[in-house]
């Protein structure tokens, strides 16, 4: 049964507002969500400005600034600051993205800034995705064969390599799967959006020959068919990808199969 | 030597209670709300053919309540909950069939559903009331 109220020491209180920059004319204000696990207090909500002059122009600049010159025990995941690599997603202004590619001005008012909804809290913007990952393993996202090992590579023509784009492209960033409402119920049966999307890239590639054992595999009434079309993957993916219809696909050919 | 303390059970990161509201997610949670609705709505349905069948004093019950401002609103409430119902099952069909997927299209067919769900409930009362002949 979906839990629609946060447990107890998971409610959200009125952190600490730090100080404006000193003689700072343009700041931009920032709400981030902040838990410890040593202190035994509940998650706070932080209160800093960013001094925009001495700050690149999106919101991980932002954090990283914060960090650097005002809270240095902030603590969040980034790395190639160019929406590659997956690593800095959170949920800015009530959405899933990236941070490194959420441009600050985009944001009316307070920029705020949680952790992936519905997920435990390893400490403040880190979230701890190990159930995510064991989904994503669960599709066996690897290329999978009973023909013998060609001389070379395993071919492929340009009209079916193509059929991947829009599938390749995803860097299991989490923020599909985790703006999900169905995941956020039921994330330890349903696959959510993002496994399911890379299922559908191995379903899809022309040299992989379990399709069949890979339909069988989502064949359950949780794993696959808790997706009812809600849309938030779609309109979260920081990389414009669309899970939800990669995710019919797949039931639409789970029906073309036993016809 | 400091003693190991056992961590903290993790918090659970907020959900419902920050993700901003949009049309596509509120048209689902609608959706639901209104298909269990209408299970209300059969049960009212079941009552106004049990005392048609139950006899002239049972049905002049109901009628009288059907007929009460209180009763035409929940009719009202009814017609749109299986209006709206019926609209977003059309909806569900086309995204079934792959389409309807696009950032644009979802949007519309969203809006659609909502915009023809209110006319179309507006739409059959006025017809019938002029079927009726204005209301009494």
């Amino acid at each position: 049964m979906a839990e629609f109220s946060l447990p107890k020491n998971s409610k959200v209180t009125e952190g600490k507002s730090w100080p404006s920059p000193m003689g700072a004319a343009d700041v931009t204000e920032f709400r981030v969500y902040r838990w410890n696990p040593d202190d035994g207090q509940n998650p706070r909500l932080d209160t800093y400005y960013v001094d925009r002059r001495e700050c690149g122009p999106m919101v991980l600049d932002a954090l990283i600034w914060i960090k650097n010159h005002v809270d240095p025990t902030l603590t969040f995941r980034r790395s190639c600051r160019e929406g590659v690599c997956g690593s800095c997603s959170m949920n800015i202004d009530g959405t899933n993205t990236l941070a490194c590619t959420k441009h600050m001005d985009d944001v009316k008012g307070a920029v705020k800034v949680y952790p992936l909804p519905h997920q435990p809290v390893v400490k403040d913007l880190v979230p701890d995705l190990s159930n995510f990952y064991a989904q994503y393993a669960s599709i066996q996202p690897w290329l999978k064969t009973d023909s013998p090992t060609p001389q070379g590579e395993w071919r492929q023509s340009k009209t079916d390599r193509d059929k991947l784009d829009g599938l390749y492209e995803c860097i299991l960033c989490a923020c599909c799967s985790t703006a999900c409402p169905s995941y956020w119920w039921n994330s330890d049966r349903f696959l959510g959006p993002a496994a399911l999307l890379q299922a559908n890239r191995w379903i899809k590639d022309s040299r992989d020959e379990a399709t069949g054992e890979r339909l069988d595999n989502l064949e359950d009434p949780f794993r696959l068919y808790r997706c009812h079309t809600i849309m938030n993957c779609a309109k979260a993916c920081p990389k414009g990808l669309n899970p939800a219809k990669e995710i019919a696909e797949i039931k639409k050919n789970m029906v073309d199969r036993q016809l | 030597m400091a003693e190991a303390k056992a961590p903290a059970e993790r918090p659970l990161s907020p959900h419902l209670q920050i993700y901003r509201p949009m049309l596509t997610m509120m048209m689902s949670i609608v959706h639901r709300i209104s298909g269990a609705a209408l299970y209300f709505g059969m049960l009212l349905l079941a009552w106004w053919l049990i005392s048609a069948a139950a006899g002239p004093n049972a049905y002049a019950k109901v009628e009288a309540f059907m007929g009460s401002i209180a009763g035409r609103l929940v009719l009202f409430g009814y017609t749109w909950a299986l209006i709206h119902h019926m609209l977003g099952g059309i909806r569900h069909l086309i995204w079934d069939m792959g389409r309807g997927f696009g950032p644009q299209e979802r949007e519309w067919l969203a809006a659609a559903t909502l915009v023809g769900s209110v006319g179309l409930t507006i739409a059959l009362w006025v017809i019938g009331y002029l079927l009726m002949g204005g209301p009494r």
